[in-house]
């Protein structure tokens, strides 16, 4: 099928540059996205026009920039139909809203032999957080497996919870096995055992439509970056009534309600959870790239990225130098691909693409023991989004086929 | 520019070193052994030396998984610094890691390294001067640590 390209690639500038003489060809965006022109104005604009500290100062500029950042979080919250805009917290980012929830809500809630189930593919941030809770609450950390096509075994998930499981954390779509998980399912498994559920939506809220509310899912943390909008800003999905019950995260102004010589009462939702001042600027660039994702239509990005997806994916299955991960059909991969060269180091291939202009990621992609599961030290991933082409997949062909002809007959002899 | 520039980054000597890596084999006896990661990419290094009585290195070998330039840097490593005695080992990482880092130094420090000299040509690839320090920085610590219990992380 011929991917019909979205009418976007003007609207990143960054694209449009040469790297080692060649046209770049930017396919490392599970890592992170670039950002329109639109989400940069907006920063701009805001620290030129609006900027001042928000819900505290009483002038002009302070009721604008509050207004400029609730805007924004109510952005958020119609992007992943949450319920009220209270239940949208600004964090930095997804590992600091995974983290704020094993702190908080695992703090006060998981006891000495309780369980804690995640999966094998989990990035270390959906992984370590619950590993040294675990550890000091003496409770066990439990893996889920994956299918031989590389999908989360729904069958070992079912054995896995069970009513001793207290939390489960699972990411939303794989950074590296190029699955999206049946989040709903697991929601559902979950409170069949009385367990609360936790989506790592990193991977997947810049990619997929979301619905925190169909998913059932109590918390879902994503990151602003990811899905064009600045670094150091993202965001917590968490149900009301469990945000409401849970100790504040950190402490400091914004945060409180009184404050008195030996004691303190703290700030309704979601202000409880948002210490200190805030990346105030991030969350107006968020609530931007928000908007822009909006125009365009999630499911006409997760449909463009699919119809790359079913025109790469087949052409790379189908070369016999190369290892695929995660299911070869391209109806269960979405556009990130970790693959590896027989004989060729994922470091050389990202070198060598680099000087093709083509930028790739290689490494373990921050999922150790998903690596030494596969049996693998490190993996090529090339990860598309919705300003990528066909073309970009044709260029990714041609500089790979390069690349095999370089290490395997000797370019380099003189 | 394609990938013609690659032919600086991966001289034959250097594909030849990764092809067939010199002493890489774990030392049955060793007075001085190290586990080495590269947390940004995995690779692993496991040093082992053996110091004789004069501190000189008798045997040396590495084992571990890498890409071409840490898999040829570890052997042009060994190579280099066999029979060399601890001091000189240790001079030689020094000028290792600041001829990659583009700090000048004298042409008979850099005659000392061998073939390893050739990997200044790592500088015009910053995201790879890691992979070609990995070995020397085993070195180093594998030599100033003798005493101490080794590092034996699972690789």
């Amino acid at each position: 099928m011929a991917a019909k390209n979205l009418d976007v690639r003007q609207d990143f500038p960054i694209l449009d540059q040469k790297v080692n003489d060649e046209q770049l060809v930017y396919l490392d965006n599970a890592a992170t996205a670039q950002r329109p022109t639109a989400v940069t104005d907006s920063l701009v604009h805001f620290y030129q026009t609006d900027n001042a500290n928000v819900h505290r100062g009483v002038h002009t500029l302070a009721e604008r920039a509050t207004e400029d950042y609730e805007n924004a979080r109510r952005k958020v919250q119609k992007f992943i139909n949450a319920a009220e805009p209270e239940e949208v917290i600004f964090t930095k980012g997804t590992t600091d809203g995974l983290n704020l929830v094993a702190s908080t809500y695992g703090e006060a809630n998981i006891q000495a032999g309780d369980e804690i189930v995640i999966s094998i593919m989990e990035h270390h941030s959906n992984l370590i957080p619950w590993q040294q809770l675990a550890i000091k609450k003496h409770a066990t950390l439990k893996y889920i497996g994956l299918t031989a096509d590389g999908e989360l075994d729904m069958a070992d998930a079912a054995a896995q919870i069970t009513d001793k499981t207290k939390i489960v954390a699972i990411a939303h779509a794989s950074n590296v096995m190029g699955v999206i998980n049946p989040l709903a399912e697991l929601a559902k498994l979950a409170h069949q055992h009385g367990a609360i559920i936790v989506g790592d939506g990193a991977q997947a809220a810049p990619h997929v439509p979301v619905d925190v509310q169909a998913l059932d899912v109590d918390f879902y943390a994503f990151s602003g970056h990811k899905m064009m909008g600045p670094t150091g800003i993202g965001a917590l999905y968490g149900k009301r009534a469990l945000l409401e019950a849970m100790p504040p995260y950190q402490y400091g102004g914004e945060m409180i309600d009184f404050v008195h010589q030996q004691d303190s009462t703290w700030a309704q939702l979601p202000y409880k959870f948002e210490a200190g001042t805030q990346n105030i600027a991030g969350a107006v660039g968020l609530g931007t790239a928000v908007d822009y994702l909006t125009s365009v239509g999630m499911t006409n990005v997760e449909a463009h990225e699919q119809a790359i997806v079913d025109y790469l994916l087949p052409k790379l299955v189908a070369d016999p130098d190369l290892e695929v991960y995660g299911p070869h059909d391209p109806a269960k991969h979405t556009g990130v691909i970790a693959f590896n060269v027989k004989g060729i180091h994922p470091h050389d291939i990202a070198t060598a693409l680099d000087m093709e202009g083509v930028a790739v990621r290689a490494g373990h992609h921050c999922a150790q023991p998903l690596m030494t599961y596969l049996g693998l030290v490190a993996t090529a991933r090339a990860s598309f989004y919705l300003y990528n082409t066909q073309q970009d997949a044709d260029r990714l062909l041609v500089a790979l086929a390069e690349t095999k002809e370089f290490f395997n007959h000797g370019a380099v002899k003189a | 520019m394609g990938l013609s520039k690659l032919n600086s980054l991966y001289r034959e000597v250097i594909l030849d070193h990764a092809d067939h890596p010199r002493h890489k084999h774990d030392l049955q006896t060793s007075t001085n052994t190290i586990t080495l990661k590269n947390p940004t990419c995995g690779d692993v290094i496991n040093l082992s030396i053996k110091l004789d009585d004069q501190d000189q290195i008798a045997d040396i070998g590495f084992s571990g998984d890498g890409c071409t330039i840490s898999q040829s840097s570890a052997s042009m490593m060994t190579d280099a610094v066999m029979g060399k005695d601890k001091e000189t080992a240790l001079r030689m990482a020094k000028t290792f890691s600041d001829m990659v880092m583009g700090t000048k130094h004298p042409q008979a420090d850099l005659d000392e390294l061998g073939d390893a000299a050739i990997l200044s040509s790592i500088m015009s690839f910053p995201a790879r001067i890691k992979c070609a320090t990995l070995a020397w920085w085993a070195l180093q610590r594998a030599l100033l640590e003798e005493d101490a219990p080794t590092d034996e992380e699972e690789a």
